[in-house]
């Protein structure tokens, strides 16, 4: 088969760990079907960033710079993804399924006549046929899909995939020429970027994710929640209806709208489970579950739950864990 | 100014966790469920109708075209969106929706584009069945035109030829500004109070949370617009897809869990048993 192209997830200058999830899925794949894979990154400068995408084993490292290529805009990045893969013959495209590759790689499929299949979460073989499996109906159903083009174009759900460990090897680094932007620009222009301002770990990234809900009343309460997160070097997410009663910003949002998350530890304080919740969470390792309301279905999926007052368990919670600390 | 707003039919998105899968099929049971219009496509229903709309007279600057594509079942969400306000609306009937991928509805979505040249084509960023994101981007690719996805307010000058939007991403919010004819798909900020803003309206009469109910008004007016039905071959589309969903199945269940009495209990048990503090 022909190789495997792995464009990167770059953001503020980090290589963000999505990409690192890719990678071990296309390293899986290339192992199944005998190739190898090459990383695409795209962006204003990425000096940087080279040597931290030189580690993660590829056969080859392509680099694109231009100044307009940050941040980045489905229709600059569109055709310059499409000509590295026609003009260097790679017959799987995978990112992340970040909301780069979300906007951009499905502009690409179409450039490329590909099918594409987002959000894969598993891979299987039936009579040398390749099989993706993705979650659908918010995560209560998994679909098995086939992309019937021989080009095949994949966002990869980071949570699925162990990031990829950086190796002591180097893979060769080349800077591909940039094609001058298309007329369509014309029509599409960046405007600003308004950073969402966090001094916690990235909520997708996050070993522990603290999250509150409607049950904390009022924005002043999320004080309890960051209290409990930042002793467990955790994010901080929440509920929709969290954000909708306006506690906290968007950008924390858990769910089918927002991020989906698979910490080690999710602890969901006053949510009680809305299916749109639980899709971005229940894969989570262990969830821990605290809400007054006993019949909340946050517990049918809760490892440990209790019933309790969480304006009393918090702080309990946080003075329980700290003395389990020092000892 | 006309606005085309694909909606498709969807089982009842708050019920997702009751929908089953059919043992010999394989395929997804519909049985006892009912079918909505896709909240997101709702939501840009209500987004077409704020940018149009002058909150203050009440007067339309423009029209609201409701497309969907499915069976005759969709008709009912075509109605829904027409009781909410739009004027027009159009079935694509195909005798197998399932079958179809985000290639084959773009392109269907396409053709209707030519029929009836639409200034903007506002759409769900997803559906919440299939959730696969890529139907706005691959109809934009198809048109040439720029799109702004996941948008979270659009601000719109009077003459509406062009928007700035503010798109939810990784990391924050991104502003663009497009210049008309594009396509914009909406995520769940657009219909806050302040999500649309079309330079017109009062800005001392704020919208409500949420897109709006039928008024009886509406529901009365609906019912006098005959909603076209057509093909996919009578707009001269072959809707091939690319990608088929070969089966459905329930992903693996979570172990059960236990309650806990005491904030104590639970301490020890994530320390102890789970080891994850």
């Amino acid at each position: 088969m022909d190789d495997i192209l792995v464009v990167a997830n770059i953001f503020d200058g980090v290589v963000k760990k999505g990409t690192h999830s890719a990678v071990t899925f296309a390293s899986l794949m290339a192992d199944r079907l005998n190739c190898t894979y090459a990383i695409l990154a795209l962006g204003a400068d990425l000096s940087a960033q080279r040597d931290a995408l030189a580690a993660l084993g590829a056969e080859k490292v392509l680099i694109g710079e231009a100044p307009d290529l940050e941040p980045p805009l489905a229709e600059r990045w569109a055709p310059i993804i499409e000509q590295v893969v026609r003009e260097r013959g790679y017959g799987m495209v995978v990112s992340p399924s970040s909301t780069t590759a979300k906007d951009v790689l499905p502009r690409v499929a179409y450039r490329l006549g590909a099918g594409m299949a987002s959000d894969v979460i598993g891979v299987s073989f039936e009579d040398h046929t390749l099989l993706f499996t993705r979650p659908v109906y918010a995560g209560n159903i998994d679909a098995t899909v086939e992309i019937m083009t021989e080009r095949k174009v994949l966002t990869v759900r980071q949570t699925e995939f162990r990031p990829f460990e950086p190796l002591e090897n180097r893979s060769p680094v080349e800077v591909i020429a940039v094609p001058p932007p298309p007329e369509i620009l014309d029509r599409i222009t960046f405007e600003s970027f308004e950073r969402s301002v966090s001094t916690r770990p990235d909520l997708a990234e996050a070993k522990t994710v603290v999250s509150g809900g409607r049950g904390l009343k009022s924005a002043e309460n999320f004080k309890i929640i960051e209290e409990l997160a930042d002793l467990l070097g955790a994010a901080v997410g929440a509920s929709r209806a969290a954000v909708d009663a306006g506690f906290i910003n968007s950008d924390f949002q858990v769910g089918q709208t927002g991020k989906i998350v698979s910490p080690e530890l999710y602890i969901a304080v006053g949510i009680s489970g809305a299916i749109q919740h639980l899709a971005g969470m229940k894969s989570s390792k262990v969830i821990v579950a605290i809400n007054r309301d006993e019949d909340a279905p946050i517990f049918q999926l809760a490892d440990y739950g209790l019933v309790a007052d969480l304006f009393k368990a918090v702080p309990e919670m946080i003075d329980e864990i700290k003395k389990v600390k020092k000892k | 100014m006309k606005i085309l707003v694909p909606v498709k039919s969807v089982l009842d998105p708050d019920k997702a966790d009751q929908v089953r899968i059919s043992r010999e099929s394989k395929r997804v049971d519909p049985e006892g469920l009912e079918c909505k219009v896709n909240p997101f496509d709702e939501y840009a229903v209500e987004t077409a109708l704020r940018l149009l709309e002058d909150k203050g007279t009440g007067e339309m600057r423009g029209e609201v075209l409701v497309v969907s594509i499915g069976s005759e079942e969709a008709i009912q969400q075509i109605r829904w969106c027409l009781s909410m306000g739009a004027q027009q609306g159009i079935l694509v009937k195909t005798n197998d929706e399932e079958a179809l991928d985000a290639t084959a509805v773009a392109r269907i979505l396409a053709g209707m584009v030519e029929k009836e040249s639409p200034d903007l084509v506002l759409m769900g960023k997803q559906t919440v069945d299939d959730e696969s994101n890529q139907t706005a981007q691959i109809l934009a690719e198809i048109l040439g035109w720029p799109q702004a996805t996941f948008a979270g307010r659009i601000v719109a000058p009077p003459d509406l030829t062009s928007a700035t939007v503010t798109r939810e991403v990784d990391g924050g919010n991104i502003a663009v500004s497009v210049t008309f004819p594009a396509v914009i798909s909406v995520d769940v900020r657009i219909i806050s109070p302040d999500g649309v803003n079309n330079n017109v309206s009062p800005p001392d009469q704020p919208y409500d949370e949420g897109p709006r109910y039928a008024s009886l008004e509406g529901i009365m007016k609906a019912k006098k617009i005959s909603v076209t039905t057509m093909t996919p071959e009578e707009l001269g589309v072959e809707a091939t897809p690319l990608v088929r969903t070969l089966s459905f199945s329930l992903p693996p269940k979570r172990k059960a869990g236990i309650m806990v009495e005491t904030v104590q209990e639970l301490v020890l048990k994530l320390k102890e048993e789970a080891r994850v503090i």
